[in-house]
């Protein structure tokens, strides 16, 4: 299933460890994943999978252990510039910005992308006005994509709750990213609207973009990822292919309880 | 009402009525200092002087707070840096007496940089916290100007700085009297026009900000400061811009003020004057620019025309039953928690805070349930 590319590793986490006071969060996780793949991070809740999004992602720095990304060294550096480096991310807790609209969202994903500071927003200069109309086209193209461009002038908190996780994968697209990390994508999801998410994120990773994904449904992870890790107590206790890892004996203790292992 | 306001979108897109209005107000603010003279006097020429100066503080702070949503107690502070950097420099307390075009940008540019000294020490603090240490600063800079004239006396301490060159445009100086075309211009109007250009300039420079990559980057700081982060922005450089310009907008005004008045002191930077400020903005509608213009004009006009309380009583009752000094900032005050009351979102809020306010908690809780 690992594309051609695969041999490279775009990302690669060595030995991740992340304590909160007395709690072991993380505990030397490794993990290491492919160019194209899509990468499925599962396990039971408080495994520390968010965790290790956040420290992925810049939002905590790890205790120890490095994180190397496209061949440069990740860890410690701050949220804007993991996503400048190409890593975007969307939120358990879908966190958009609640009253601006949905194009204006996306627009601002493409910030990062583009660099007009204060005298070309006074002064508008031609070079101002092309990028503000090529970030606002680009903007409506994404929204485009995930398929909720008719709700483009609507404020995002009006959303439907399927399309703001949408908005928030478009705004997360709009930083142009290599790795895609998306925390939970189908929670609150009936089984439509899975369906249409299963469609776009295979439409994503077609593209070009990796994926890194934390998911609860099962059939969604099995059906989609290439590769899953399992995290429990912070500590990863299996990888590999989702079947196989799905009757890993250790996974299933984790899931089910040590009495019917 | 659904008619009406139908009516009202179609006619707000009718260019030659935008054209009309348009001429129509600058007609009236152009007229509007001869007007005032004949109709009720020439302080409220001065007045109309202070309103502009103030919108320019308002809008100077909305940047910060509309805009960014970083509650700032202490913009004053910035105010006062532009207002003694322009008598110090053009004053005979140190003999110099440098050029007004000179002095306008440069003290933009000095308040700029105490605009990025008090946000580089809050960027890790949010809301109340945020507040009080902009508090703080805000006093700092005043019992600074207030103590500053021991051991070298810099800043003539609470005497203050007298004496402050009147502001010269070129050979023309705004402190005279000059007749054009058979037009009278005491120096008060005078003062009023260059206010005038300088608060549309103001205006314009907002207006450009807000619909822009910076102006949504702020936005969107204000919103959801983590999801900001994650999309690339640089949260601390957008901060500190949004400080540091808010800052110059106060570093500007308070030139024009030490010009205007002639004589700087700390008394008028108090930490009233922050909320005053603070208040335009909140009450006018926070991040809507016609909103904080209104909310500026309103909280000058109103504890000065609350003044005639005392006149009114006599032609009322034939006597002063109530002293107006103290009926004043009642009435003021309870004008202020009335509007507070009945429009939380400001007189004239934008679009965009409406929503916020009215869908309240159940945006929130609809998006991060």
């Amino acid at each position: 299933m690992i594309p051609p590319t695969g041999n490279a590793a775009l990302l690669e986490a060595l030995a991740i460890s992340k304590r909160f006071g007395g709690l072991s969060a993380l505990a030397e996780v490794s993990l290491s994943i492919a160019r194209g793949e899509i990468f499925g991070l599962i396990g039971p809740n408080g495994a520390g999978k968010t965790t290790l999004f956040n420290v992925l992602t810049g939002l905590y720095a790890p205790d120890a252990g490095e994180f190397t990304f496209d061949g440069e060294r990740l860890t410690g550096m701050k949220p804007y510039r993991v996503a400048a480096c190409g890593i975007a991310r969307t939120f358990q807790n879908i966190r958009l910005f609640a009253n601006m609209s949905a194009l204006e969202n996306v627009m601002v994903g493409r910030h990062v992308r583009t660099r007009a500071g204060v005298p070309g927003a006074v002064l508008r200069s031609a070079a101002t006005r092309a990028e503000e109309r090529e970030i606002a086209s680009r903007a409506y193209e994404l929204l485009d994509y995930v398929g909720i461009a008719g709700r483009a002038a609507q404020p995002a908190y009006g959303l439907a709750y399927g399309d703001q996780r949408r908005l928030e994968i478009a705004r997360a697209l709009a930083t142009e990213p290599k790795l895609l990390a998306l925390d939970e994508p189908a929670a609150g999801m009936n089984a439509t609207e899975r369906a249409e998410l299963k469609r776009l994120l295979e439409r994503i990773r077609a593209s070009g973009v990796t994926l890194l994904l934390i998911e609860h449904d099962v059939r969604l992870v099995m059906g989609l990822c290439d590769r899953v890790a399992v995290l429990d107590y912070g500590r990863k206790i299996a990888e590999g292919a989702p079947l196989a890892v799905q009757h890993d004996p250790a996974v299933i203790e984790a899931y089910l309880g040590g009495a019917l292992a | 009402m659904y008619l009406f306001s139908e009516r009202w979108q179609k006619l707000r897109r009718d260019p030659r009525l935008v054209w009309a209005a348009t001429i129509a107000l600058a007609l009236l603010l152009v007229a509007l200092p001869f007007v005032t003279d004949w109709a009720v006097g020439r302080t409220w020429v001065r007045i109309a002087a202070f309103v502009l100066l103030y919108i320019m503080l308002a809008l100077g702070l909305n940047i910060v707070v509309g805009y960014a949503g970083l509650l700032d107690l202490g913009y004053v502070a910035f105010f006062a840096v532009g207002a003694y950097f322009y008598a110090l420099l053009a004053s005979p307390h140190f003999d110099l007496h440098l050029p007004f075009w000179l002095l306008l940008p440069a003290g933009a540019a000095f308040a700029c940089v105490f605009g990025v000294l008090l946000g580089a020490p809050t960027l890790r603090l949010r809301g109340d916290y945020l507040a009080i240490v902009t508090l703080g600063f805000g006093e700092i800079i005043r019992i600074f100007l207030l103590n500053l004239n021991a051991p070298i006396n810099i800043t003539n301490g609470p005497q203050g700085v007298n004496l402050i060159d009147p502001i010269r445009l070129g050979g023309l100086s705004l402190a005279q009297t000059h007749t054009v075309l058979g037009f009278t211009f005491p120096a008060v109007y005078n003062y009023y026009y260059l206010f005038l250009a300088l608060a549309f300039a103001v205006i314009f420079v907002s207006v450009r900000l807000e619909d822009s990559r910076i102006g949504r980057a702020w936005a969107a700081i204000r919103e959801d400061e983590v999801a900001a982060a994650a999309m690339g922005i640089n949260t601390r450089d957008v901060k500190l811009l949004a400080f540091a310009m808010g800052a110059s907008f106060g570093g500007v005004s308070g030139g024009l003020f030490a010009g205007f008045q002639g004589f700087v002191s700390p008394e008028s930077f108090t930490i009233l004057e922050s909320i005053m400020i603070l208040c335009m903005v909140v009450l006018g509608g926070m991040g809507h620019i016609p909103g904080v213009v209104l909310g500026a004009v309103l909280l000058v006009v109103l504890p000065e025309a609350l003044r005639y309380l005392g006149p009114l009583q006599q032609v009322l009752f034939g006597r002063v039953l109530a002293d107006p000094a103290d009926l004043r900032l009642l009435v003021f005050g309870l004008a202020l928690i009335l509007v507070m009351l009945l429009r939380p979102s400001g007189l004239w809020p934008s679009a965009l805070r409406r929503r916020e306010l009215a869908a309240g908690g159940g945006a929130a809780a609809d998006g991060r349930a």
